[in-house]
């Protein structure tokens, strides 16, 4: 695993202020170590893939980023405010900016579709029914589901359930949605569906992507530019094409999806012939 | 020995924790109150869930046991020739004790495994984070509204059991075991004190209500968020709310009718 | 919400299924005089013994319930009981010179207090002593005098 081009300066120049810049992040679970030092910035108006094998805390990146998790050291600016330090009131302004959808969809199971949609324009406007009844339509047409919106959460599919998330997050027209895992388990044309609406949100409305995914393809056709972590670190970062070139064995085995290569298809084991001779133990 | 030292330790500091926890939580869901006065819509919703279905079995249960006690008392008073106290039994043990201790089984059983199991998939299926994230405080929102309920639906059922508990024992001992009826309701009335007996019976089941509301809320918010740990949440939300009200009705009794 | 409405009513109709057992909990089941018993006066007595005489016992008067026992305390200087007795303020008419006796309902029955009317024209009022008192009596007692006599005829 080459950690060789971890950099502790910016990773990217870009024009602007980034909207989110994490700088020597470290967390643990327990005694695990989940986030090793790692920084990254994520731009405004761009598509922001980060990628990494399962199990190396994509999703904690995200509740790190969302408030819901502290750092242990280092810190977390989303929009110039430090997410980390902010008090309860301050922290709940800024969520309303943000969008997050998760891997499920996260439904809110007693409510239907429109309600769902409703939901944070109810909790947080004091627009009239008529006008949330517009606002909920123009962001369920715009997912495609105008005609689900008396459907209830255990009716929809897998995709359809995402899309209805996806038109709940954008309700409040936030500054950025944070995709959590949004490909896994989709039949193809959800998952181009998906994609295509990924893309198109972030055009359309101007927003910040940021999409945590193991699924190598459909991030790298789609981001702006890409993050890949691996063991707490940032293994190696750039556009789509930075990575498809990238030296690196380990990242070429994560792209190609090979079975063997720097990450051993065998778990660390003792000796084989050892352990098959070796009776009981 | 030493290994044994080290589990009770650490089984203690858990314990200490989660009791630590436990309060944290409450404190923050009792803030969420005042903001729910003018959405009171959404604690009727809960009110509903929590009361309305908990109603059939706290009724059949307090009119079944009514009757029981007036059965058994029967036979108890019948050798002292003193049947006219029957009503007195029956009213001063269902309003002073199995009104809120049963109601309060009950209710942990029907309405608190119900919370535990609704708040813990709210978790499992990662409800509460997407709230959290959509800027909406879960336990303002979700726990504070099923508090509430709980608080208010508990001294109410316990109230419904001790009157058809009270109907119940009327039916089997004027009806079935011709004990006066006149003498029935007089002799209840001349010894069951509206302040001693009923009220406190209802501070009981405030109480209980308060409890078993807090524990069943609490399992299911603090549930690992699987499907084994909302079920172990659920049966945790029975065992120690049903020990609770049987231990806080001990203090409780000893208190209030010394 | 859907079903909001059918919500609303079955609400509706539990709290109001709760205050009515309430109701008839307070009215029904208990002496909803309770309310009105605290206004009244108090009269103290002596008694020498009160046997099982307890707070709230109820004091009669001709076997009608006109108040009840307010406190029970121990005077240190006559080693008695000494006895508040509260009064409804309706039966203001007791004559001063009335006597009180501890009895029991039945055999093993409660005690109570009898109060039987004198002949004064002043009548108990807040804070009067009642002269006349006559102790509960002792089942023990009892049977000790009768066989103790029965002793001594033989």
């Amino acid at each position: 695993m080459t950690n060789s081009d971890m950099k502790t300066e910016s990773p990217h120049e870009a024009a602007g202020e980034p909207l989110v810049r994490i700088r020597d992040l470290v967390y643990h679970r327990g005694e695990r170590t989940i986030f090793d030092g790692i920084n990254i910035d994520i731009e405004r108006g761009k598509l922001t893939a980060i990628m990494g094998p399962s199990g190396t805390g994509k999703t904690t990146l995200l509740r790190l980023i969302g408030g819901q998790l502290r750092p242990d050291t280092g810190t977390v600016h989303v929009d110039d405010q430090p997410v980390s330090e902010l008090g309860y009131g301050p922290l709940y302004e800024l969520r309303k900016r943000m969008g997050m959808l998760f891997q499920n969809g996260a439904l809110l199971t007693d409510l239907n579709v429109f309600d769902n949609v409703a939901f944070p324009l109810r909790e947080h406007t004091q627009l009239n029914e008529t006008m949330v009844r517009d606002l909920v339509l123009m962001k369920l047409h715009s997912v495609g589901l105008r005609g689900a919106r008396d459907l209830m959460p255990s009716e929809l599919s897998g995709g359809m359930a995402r899309r209805v998330a996806l038109a709940r997050a954008i309700a409040l027209d936030p500054m950025m949605i944070m995709y959590d895992e949004p490909f896994t388990g989709q039949d193809p044309i959800s998952m181009g569906v998906l994609v295509s609406l990924l893309r198109t949100l972030t055009d359309a409305l101007g927003l910040t992507s940021v999409v945590v995914s193991h699924d190598v393809q459909e991030s790298l056709s789609i981001a702006d530019y890409v993050y890949v972590i691996s063991a707490g670190k940032v293994v190696e970062h750039g556009t789509p094409d930075d990575l498809r070139q990238s030296k690196s064995d380990w990242v070429q085995q994560f792209i190609q999806g090979k079975s063997d290569g720097p990450v051993p298809f065998h778990f660390p084991a003792t000796d084989y012939a050892a352990d098959l001779f070796g009776g009981n133990n | 020995m030493l290994n044994q030292l080290q589990k009770l330790g650490a089984t203690t500091l858990g314990i200490a924790e989660r009791l630590g926890r436990g309060h944290l939580f409450l404190w923050h869901v009792l803030s969420g109150f005042p903001a729910l006065l003018p959405r009171f819509g959404l604690v009727i919703s809960q009110l509903y869930s929590v009361g309305v279905l908990s109603l059939l079995i706290i009724a059949v249960a307090g009119l079944f046991v009514g009757m029981v006690l007036a059965l058994q008392g029967y036979y108890t008073l019948v050798d002292f020739g003193a049947t006219e106290s029957l009503g007195v039994l029956v009213a001063l043990s269902l309003v002073r004790e199995l009104g809120p201790v049963v109601g309060g089984l009950l209710f942990a059983g029907r309405a608190g495994s119900a919370l535990t199991a609704e708040i813990g998939l709210m978790k499992a299926t990662e409800q509460l984070s997407a709230m959290e994230m959509m800027a909406v405080d879960p336990l303002h929102r979700v726990v504070a509204p099923r508090f509430m309920a709980g608080i208010l639906a508990m001294p109410l059922l316990a109230a419904i059991f001790s009157a058809l508990g009270v109907i119940g024992g009327y039916f089997v001992a004027v009806g079935l075991l011709g004990v006066d009826e006149g003498a029935f309701w007089s002799q209840m009335q001349a010894k069951v004190d509206l302040y001693e007996d009923i009220l406190n019976g209802v501070i009981k089941s405030i109480v209980f209500g308060f409890v078993v509301t807090w524990i069943a809320v609490f399992e299911g918010y603090d549930a690992v968020p699987t499907s084994e740990g909302v079920s172990r949440a659920t049966t945790n939300t029975v065992v120690h709310g049903s020990l609770a009200v049987l231990g806080l009705d001990f203090i409780l009794t000893a208190l209030m009718f010394d | 919400m859907m079903h909001s409405r059918t919500v609303q009513i079955w609400v509706g109709l539990f709290v109001v299924a709760g205050m009515a057992a309430l109701l008839m909990l307070s009215m029904k089941v208990s002496n909803i005089s309770a309310f009105t018993e605290s206004e009244g006066f108090k009269v103290t007595g002596y008694f020498e013994n009160i046997g099982g005489l307890k707070v709230r016992s109820p004091v009669t008067m001709a076997g009608v319930v006109v108040g009840r026992v307010a406190s029970i305390g121990f005077d240190r200087e006559s080693y008695e009981a000494v006895v508040t007795l509260n009064i409804q303020s309706e039966y203001d008419n007791i004559p001063e010179d009335s006597s009180a006796s501890i009895f029991t309902a039945g055999l093993l029955g409660e005690q109570y207090i009898a109060l039987e009317a004198g002949g004064a024209e002043d009548a108990l009022k807040e804070g009067s002593e009642l002269q006349l008192t006559q102790s509960a009596i002792v089942l023990e007692q009892i049977i000790g005098q009768f066989l103790v006599s029965q002793a001594d005829k033989e």
